[in-house]
C-alpha cells in the first residue's frame, strides 16, 4: 500500500487509540527508514559537515552507485553534532542494522562502500551503529549509546539531529511529530498549555532564564486584536550552533513547538528571525514552512479547530544585539535594532505595539516533547532551579568538538572529559569560557559545577547560549578579554553612554596591556597604569547603568579572568610577559648562534636596524631597538630566530 | 541598474516600514551591495527619508556600501576560531592580498570580510569563499586557498 497523505493522516494523525496495528507500524518504520527494500546512504550535509568536506564525499558515493548499477538512495540529513568526525556518512543496508561512519573523505568512500557491502566493516572507520528492532546485528560495533561521546548525553532537542531526512515531512510524522500540535489543538485550552509549560520549569534556552510558562501566561492573559509569537534564531553569540543544528536537521521540530506556542498565547501570526548567515538553514526552514503549510498544519483553520497561524521568516542582518528581544522586535519593524526600556515588556506592548512573546530555537525545539510526555516527565531531568536539558556547542582546545546536550546538573569536569575526551596534544587544561561574550571562565577548580542557571552565575559565568569554549595552556587569558572586549565594543548600538564610550575605553586599556614597550610614546606608561587601575572600576559602572543585557553582561569576560587570571594580567602590564606567545607585540626575539650563518638577510629586512652583526658571523638582536615585527622571522632560512 | 531596482521594488507592492530590511537585503543580494541610487530608490518606494535609511543600513554588519570583489572571503572570527588562530590568519590573508578586511583588491577578484560566527565551530578556524566553506585554515594553507581561486577561470 503506498502511504500517502491520506493514509497518514487517517491512521495515524487521527487515530486516538494510542497503540498501532502492526501494519501502521511496519510502514511507519519503512518511513523512518528503520526498514529499507534497498540500500540507503545518509550523508551528514550541515554547514559543517559540508566545510569538512560532505559534498565531495557524497559526489563520489553518487559515481560508486553509478559504476557498480547499485539501486540505492541518498540523502542530505543534518547534523549529528559530532563536528570533529565529519564529514560522516551512514548506511542502512536492508535487513542490517545502520551504521555510522567518521571521517569519511572523498578518498575513503569507495573502501569503505567496498567492505561495508561485502558484509564487513573497516573498524577504524566506524563510528557506531544504531539500534534497529529486528535487523541483523553488526559485529563488534558500538552502538549510539556505547559511544563515549553520545553515552553521557540526553537528547531531546536534537535526537533526530543526523538521523531523520530534515526535508521529509512524513518521516517527521512516523517519528511521532504534529500529532501534538494537532491533539493541542483539540483537546486543550490555550491556557492548559501554559500551565503545563509552566509546571514543566523550562526556562529561557537562549541566555537569560526566564520561566517559559510564566511569560507565555502574561500573554495568554493579555487581550488584543493581534498577538505575535517570535523564534529567536539570530544566533550571535560567537562560539554556539546550536539552533542552526536543529533548524538544519530537524525544522518540523521547531515549527510544531512554535506552533504550540503560538496556540498558547493566542497569536495568529509568528516570525522566525533568523541570522543571515545560515543559508541552508533558511533554506531548510522555508521549505519545512511550505510543507506544512501544504497539509494544513500552517495557516487558516488548522485542522478544523479555527486556530488560524501564519509563520513567517525574517532574515537577521547581523546584529549582536538584535538577540536582546526589543531590539530584536527594531528590527522586524525595520529600524536600528536599539533596545528600549522596559517595562512595558513585550509580553504587553511589543512588536507593532501588540503582545508579543519571544522565543529562542532551543526552547521552542522542547515544546513538542513536554506537550506529549508531560510535564513530570521534563521536570524528571535536572537540577532544582533548572529543569530538563541544555545543548552545549562544545568547541576550541578540545578532543571532542560538537554540540552536547546533556540532562541540568552534569558536571563541567564530566562535559569536558568524559564526552568531550580532554585536551588534545597533552597539553594542560587551563579554563572553559561559557556563555559567550556575556558568560565568564571556569578554571580547574571549579570544574566540579553543575550545569545549572544559578551555579554557573555563581562560579562567575553564565548559562548564555551554550557556546562552550575550551582554552589550554596556549591561550592568553588577556588576549580572550581583549577578544570579547573588540567584539561587545563594535556590536554595541551605541544607545548607552556608560556601554558605547565604556568598552571602547575597555579595550583601550586592554589593548595598552598587550601592547610593546618600545612603541610606547611619552606618558603612555603612565596612562596604561591608570587604565589598568580603572579597569575594575569602569567595569562596575558599565555593568550598573546600561539599559539592556549586552551593556549588563559586557564586562563579564574582563571581570571573570580578572577574577581567576590576575597573574598572567600583572605578568602583561610589569613583566611584559605573555607566557602562552599570543600577544604577538610581547613577543620578544633572538637569534640563535649555533644556527646562524651571517647571511645578513634579516638585518637588511629590519625595519629598525635592530640587527646587528657582520658578514659570516652570527648576528645579535637589541632588544630596546626590537619592534616585533616579526620581519626577521619571516625571512630567515635557518630557522636562526627564535621567538621567547 | 534602474530596472533592476525596480523589479525588486516590485515584488514589495504596499510596502510600509517593516520591509526596508528585507528589501535592503534583496538588492544586496542580486547587486552586490547598497549604493547611492539603491538607497535613494529604496526611500521614494517607501516614502522614507534617504538619511533614514541609510542610518539602517549602516547599523547593521551584513549591509556593504562598495561591490564585493569577484571572490568574497568571509572569514570567522568566533570564539573557537580565535582560540584557534583565525587572528593570525587574518594578518596573513591581508598580507597577502595587501588590503584590509572590509576592502577589495584593485583588480576586483577579492574582497575580505570578517563575521562574527558562522556557526561552524568545529571546524575552526573557518573561512567561507562565494558560499564554500574550508576548515580548518591555517597560516600557510589560506594562500593555497586564494590562489586556487585566483587560477580558476
Amino acid at each position: 500500500m503506498k502511504v500517502d497523505k491520506k493514509y497518514l493522516v487517517e491512521n495515524v494523525l487521527a487515530n486516538n487509540s494510542g497503540t498501532f496495528t502492526n501494519e501502521i507500524k511496519n510502514q511507519l518504520a519503512y518511513l523512518r527508514k528503520d526498514i529499507v527494500d534497498k540500500p540507503i546512504i545518509f550523508i551528514g550535509a550541515g554547514t559543517c559537515g559540508l566545510g569538512a568536506g560532505a559534498g565531495k564525499t557524497k559526489e563520489v558515493v553518487k559515481q560508486y552507485l553509478n559504476e557498480h548499477k547499485i539501486d540505492a538512495e541518498i540523502i542530505d540529513v543534518g547534523c549529528i553534532g559530532f563536528c570533529s568526525v565529519e564529514p560522516i556518512m551512514d548506511v542502512k543496508l536492508p535487513g542490517k542494522e545502520r551504521i555510522s561512519f567518521q571521517k569519511v573523505t572523498s578518498d575513503k568512500v569507495i573502501d569503505i562502500l567496498n567492505s561495508t557491502f561485502a558484509g564487513d566493516v573497516p573498524k577504524n572507520d566506524t563510528m557506531c551503529a544504531f539500534r534497529q528492532e529486528g535487523e541483523q546485528k553488526w559485529n563488534d560495533i558500538p552502538y549510539i549509546d556505547e559511544h563515549p561521546f553520545f553515552a553521557h548525553q540526553k537528547r531531546i532537542v536534537l535526537q533526530n539531529c543526523g538521523i531523520t531526512n530534515p526535508t521529509s515531512l512524513e518521516e517527521y510524522i512516523a517519528r511521532g511529530g504534529y500529532k501534538t500540535f494537532l491533539d493541542t489543538l483539540k483537546n486543550r485550552t490555550s491556557i492548559d498549555v501554559c500551565e503545563i509549560i509552566d509546571k514543566s520549569g523550562i526556562r529561557g534556552r537562549g541566555g537569560g532564564g526566564f520561566p517559559t510558562g510564566k511569560k507565555w501566561k502574561i500573554a495568554n492573559a493579555a487581550t488584543s486584536d493581534q498577538k505575535y509569537f517570535i523564534c529567536n534564531a539570530d544566533e550571535g553569540d560567537p562560539g554556539a550552533f546550536m539552533d542552526r543544528a536543529v533548524i538544519e536537521g530537524e525544522p518540523h521540530r521547531l515549527l510544531e513547538g512554535l506552533a504550540i506556542a503560538a496556540f498558547a498565547i493566542g497569536a495568529t501570526k509568528a516570525y522566525v528571525y533568523i541570522r543571515a548567515e545560515y543559508p541552508l538553514a533558511i533554506e531548510r526552514l522555508v521549505k519545512a514552512i511550505e510543507q506544512a503549510t501544504e497539509w494544513g498544519f500552517l495557516g487558516d483553520n488548522i485542522n478544523n479547530s479555527g486556530y488560524n497561524l501564519k509563520i513567517n521568516i525574517k532574515k537577521g542582518a547581523g546584529a549582536f544585539v538584535c538577540g536582546e528581544e526589543t531590539a530584536l522586535i527594531q528590527s522586524i519593524e525595520g529600524k536600528r535594532g536599539m533596545p528600549r526600556p522596559r517595562p512595558p515588556f513585550p509580553a504587553a506592548s511589543g512588536l507593532f505595539g501588540k503582545p508579543t512573546i519571544i522565543n529562542n530555537v532551543e526552547t521552542l525545539a522542547n515544546i513538542s516533547d513536554i506537550m506529549k510526555f508531560g510535564a513530570e516527565w521534563f521536570s524528571s531531568f535536572g537540577t532544582a532551579t533548572s529543569k530538563g536539558t541544555k545543548v552545549f556547542a562544545l568547541s576550541g582546545k578540545i578532543v571532542n568538538t560538537g554540540l552536547v546536550e546533556i540532562p541540568m546538573g552534569t558536571s563541567i569536569r564530566d562535559i569536558i572529559f568524559k564526552i568531550g575526551g580532554g585536551i588534545p596534544n597533552n597539553k594542560k587544561f587551563k579554563s572553559v569560557q561559557v556563555g559567550g561574550p556575556s558568560g565568564g571562565c571556569i578554571t580547574e577548580v571549579n570544574l566540579d559545577v553543575l550545569v545549572d542557571y544559578e551555579s554557573l552565575i555563581n562560579v562567575g559565568a553564565m548559562m548564555g547560549s551554550g557556546g562552550m569554549v575550551v582554552m589550554d595552556e596556549d591561550t592568553c587569558m588577556v588576549d580572550i578579554a581583549k577578544f570579547f572586549m573588540d567584539f561587545i565594543q563594535r556590536e554595541s548600538c551605541g544607545k548607552c553612554i556608560p556601554c558605547r564610550e565604556g568598552t571602547s575605553r575597555m579595550l583601550e586599556i586592554l589593548e595598552s596591556i598587550v601592547k610593546r614597550p618600545q612603541n610606547i610614546k611619552g606618558n603612555e606608561t603612565l596612562e596604561r597604569f591608570k587604565g589598568v587601575m580603572r579597569l575594575q572600576e569602569l567595569s562596575q559602572v558599565i555593568k550598573e547603568t546600561s539599559l539592556c543585557g549586552l551593556g549588563q553582561t559586557a564586562p563579564n569576560p574582563v571581570l571573570s579572568t580578572l577574577r581567576w587570571f590576575r597573574d598572567e594580567y600583572e605578568e602583561h602590564i610589569f613583566d611584559r610577559k605573555c607566557r602562552a606567545g599570543v600577544c604577538l607585540d610581547l613577543r620578544t626575539f633572538y637569534i640563535d648562534v649555533e644556527k646562524c650563518t651571517g647571511c645578513m638577510v634579516c638585518a637588511k629586512k629590519c625595519p629598525t636596524e635592530a640587527i646587528i652583526g657582520s658578514k659570516k658571523t652570527p648576528h645579535f638582536i637589541v632588544p630596546d631597538k626590537c619592534i616585533g615585527c616579526g620581519n626577521c622571522f619571516d625571512v630567515c632560512k635557518f630557522d636562526a630566530i627564535l621567538i621567547q | 541598474m534602474d530596472t533592476e531596482f525596480e523589479r525588486i521594488l516590485q515584488h514589495y507592492p504596499n510596502a510600509k516600514r517593516d520591509s526596508l530590511i528585507p528589501i535592503l537585503q534583496e538588492i544586496q543580494e542580486e547587486v552586490g551591495y547598497l549604493s547611492e541610487e539603491a538607497v535613494v530608490e529604496v526611500g521614494k518606494h517607501l516614502a522614507l527619508p534617504t538619511s533614514k535609511i541609510y542610518g539602517v543600513a549602516t547599523f547593521y554588519n551584513q549591509f556593504r556600501f562598495e561591490a564585493p570583489g569577484k571572490y568574497h572571503i568571509q572569514l570567522c572570527r568566533g570564539t573557537a576560531c580565535h582560540v584557534l588562530g583565525s587572528s593570525n590568519v587574518l594578518i596573513e590573508l591581508q598580507k597577502h592580498l595587501k588590503i584590509k578586511a572590509g576592502q577589495s583588491t584593485k583588480d576586483g577578484m577579492f574582497s575580505i570580510e570578517v563575521v562574527a560566527c558562522i556557526g561552524a565551530c568545529g571546524l575552526a578556524p573557518v573561512i567561507n569563499i562565494n558560499g564554500e566553506f574550508h576548515a580548518k585554515v591555517t597560516q600557510q594553507s589560506i594562500k593555497e586557498i586564494v590562489e586556487s581561486y585566483r587560477n580558476k577561470v
